[in-house]
């Protein structure tokens, strides 16, 4: 009851900041719209190998992959946010009364998860002009995994925060996750297009399941087995991801 | 309300380096209702001693209780009690200090409605009504460091930690914060704070532990302390050094002197005297009744530096 009641009082602070700098907005959707706008009419032709057609089969792939880059990359970087935070002092604040440690990981994490769902559906949804086409079922369920993923990259990026805490190392260390982790997933290309080494080495990558499901979602397969076993995989990394972060919050942050 | 015994603790300043102690066992004392300050330079252990006693640093050995609860069986219980303000403060740019108030309270359990009116009450008491609605990035450093204080007692602790409570505030707003921790005591709190300014330590402290090299060097109110050295001392300015040779001879056999040195790069003496009022009169009878003329006399109260240069050999100023 005082984590539930912990979490909420720290991501409602939370959230009032985020409202506070609404640049982060403006800046979190130009990008992710250039792409939508720039790069993806490229793919029709592109990715007529896995078997699109016409504009609104590109997006059908293309999107998915989109939103799960975002996810994991805007989970990733969060980090910085808790530094600047326990540079300022305000965590430490914090941690000299009783609130609970995991909530002020959690209500953080939840923050992330928050905005980057707000991004995710204003990029669907301005999609759809474009051709994209998907039922609001898939569609949800598809929120519920790119949630789980952002909770996910973020607990992992607040984990390394208290880890590596200076700008200047946790840069690199986060880029050097994030790259390879992007990129065997699959979420610009899909990996059915890659030669077979590189499509086992990405099967070994849990985020790869996730975007898979991310796009069987979005070609309407509610039912397909890439769903349940991606919603799966990332719940089940989500949980260990937080339980983590949260042990080190609660060590570091005693 | 605040006991120590033995309180301890080291850092590994990199992996598999030699530990560094920074507090080598600090006994300490504060009674009910006392600002009690922790003096020293900086690096002397004054900050790792307040973090330990906040909870925010494990100790690696000695026991403390902290408003009647056991420091290292009980931090909880401890953190419910104290109040804590660390040296840069702690306040988000983007909020306003009547929504910081509000957070503060409910992370220690308050209810949103009595959170509300203590925030009010906290803005009013700490000369911050006016702004109170303003977001803290728009702040002075005194109207931050009243904030800070607000922030520390929102949840009416029994104890309250202050780190270098007024480092870089103008002459003004040092003196707001020290007239606000005074009426702090006065409601009943125990202040235990700590400070690199020997001024601040003497206007505002019951008491003070001179702190060096990770332990307490001595301890006692500022008046205390300043009688523990050296009583007064008399500097006595000269017409020429063969004036200045004969008045040494003359006033190094009066029992009242306890030493004297040659001032440097002028002709003068300064001399070391149980009391200055008693021994002026004597002096200037001697140096009479050997023809001396003292071109003036001048008499100084001891200073908390003093105090910190007899028992460490540095002068505190130049230490930091």
């Amino acid at each position: 009851m005082k984590l539930v009641r912990d979490t909420w009082l720290v991501y409602q602070r939370q959230l009032l900041l985020m409202a506070r700098s609404p640049v982060w907005i403006a800046v979190g959707l130009l990008q992710p719209l250039c792409y939508l706008l720039l790069f993806a009419p490229l793919l029709t032709s592109a990715l007529a190998a896995s078997g699109a057609h016409s504009t609104s089969d590109a997006y059908r792939i293309y999107v998915p992959g989109l939103l799960s880059a975002l996810a994991l990359m805007g989970g990733l970087f969060t980090g910085f946010t808790l530094l600047g935070e326990l540079h300022a002092g305000v965590i430490e604040r914090s941690r000299v009364t009783p609130v609970s440690r995991v909530a002020l990981l959690l209500g953080r994490a939840l923050r992330e998860t928050t905005a980057l769902l707000i991004q995710s559906v204003l990029i669907a949804v301005l999609a759809i002009p474009f051709g994209l086409t998907v039922g609001l079922a898939d569609l949800l369920l598809a929120m519920a995994l790119l949630a789980l993923m952002a909770l996910m990259a973020s607990s992992v990026s607040y984990g390394l925060a208290l880890l590596v805490p200076t700008d200047a190392a946790l840069g690199p260390v986060v880029n050097t996750i994030a790259q390879p982790l992007a990129l065997l997933s699959g979420t610009l290309l899909p990996i059915a297009l890659a030669p077979v080494w590189l499509r086992t080495a990405a099967s070994w990558n849990p985020c790869y399941w996730a975007v898979e499901g991310m796009r069987a979602l979005f070609a309407g397969h509610l039912d397909a087995p890439e769903v349940w076993r991606g919603l799966l995989l990332t719940a089940l990394l989500t949980a260990v991801a937080v339980a983590w972060s949260a042990r080190l919050f609660a060590q570091r942050i005693r | 309300m605040i006991v120590t015994k033995g309180l301890r603790k080291s850092f590994r300043p990199r992996r598999g380096a030699a530990a560094v102690d920074a507090v080598r066992g600090i006994d300490l004392s504060v009674a009910e209702g006392e600002i009690y300050g922790l003096l020293g330079p900086n690096g002397a252990g004054k900050t790792t001693t307040l973090r330990m006693l906040a909870t925010l640093l494990v100790p690696d050995g000695g026991a403390a209780t902290v408003a009647g609860a056991d420091l290292r069986a009980a931090p909880g219980e401890v953190r419910r009690r104290i109040g804590y303000v660390a040296q840069g403060g702690g306040t988000t740019d983007q909020a306003t200090a009547r929504e910081e108030l509000v957070l503060q309270a409910r992370m220690y359990g308050v209810r949103k409605a009595e959170a509300v009116r203590r925030a009010e009450q906290g803005l009013a008491a700490f000369d911050l009504a006016e702004f109170g609605d303003r977001v803290c990035k728009t702040y002075s450093g005194g109207q931050r460091r009243r904030l800070d204080l607000a922030l520390g007692v929102v949840h009416r602790p029994r104890v309250l930690f202050l780190d270098e409570p007024t480092v870089g505030l103008d002459p003004r707003s040092r003196s707001q914060v020290w007239a606000e921790v005074r009426r702090l005591r006065e409601q009943g709190m125990t202040v235990l704070l700590t400070t690199h300014y020997l001024d601040e330590a003497d206007a505002l402290c019951d008491r003070i532990g001179i702190v060096d090299n990770g332990g307490i060097v001595t301890e006692g109110t500022p008046e205390e302390l300043k009688q523990k050295i050296s009583g007064d001392s008399v500097t006595i300015g000269l017409p020429d050094p063969a004036a200045t040779t004969g008045a040494e001879r003359a006033l190094a056999e009066l029992p009242c002197v306890q030493r004297l040195e040659a001032l440097p790069g002028e002709d003068g003496l300064r001399l070391h005297v149980d009391s200055a009022a008693t021994a002026i009169p004597q002096l200037l009878r001697t140096l009479a009744a050997v023809g001396i003329e003292p071109e003036h006399v001048q008499l100084q109260r001891p200073s908390l530096d003093d105090v910190f240069l007899a028992l460490t050999g540095r002068a505190l100023a130049h230490s930091s």
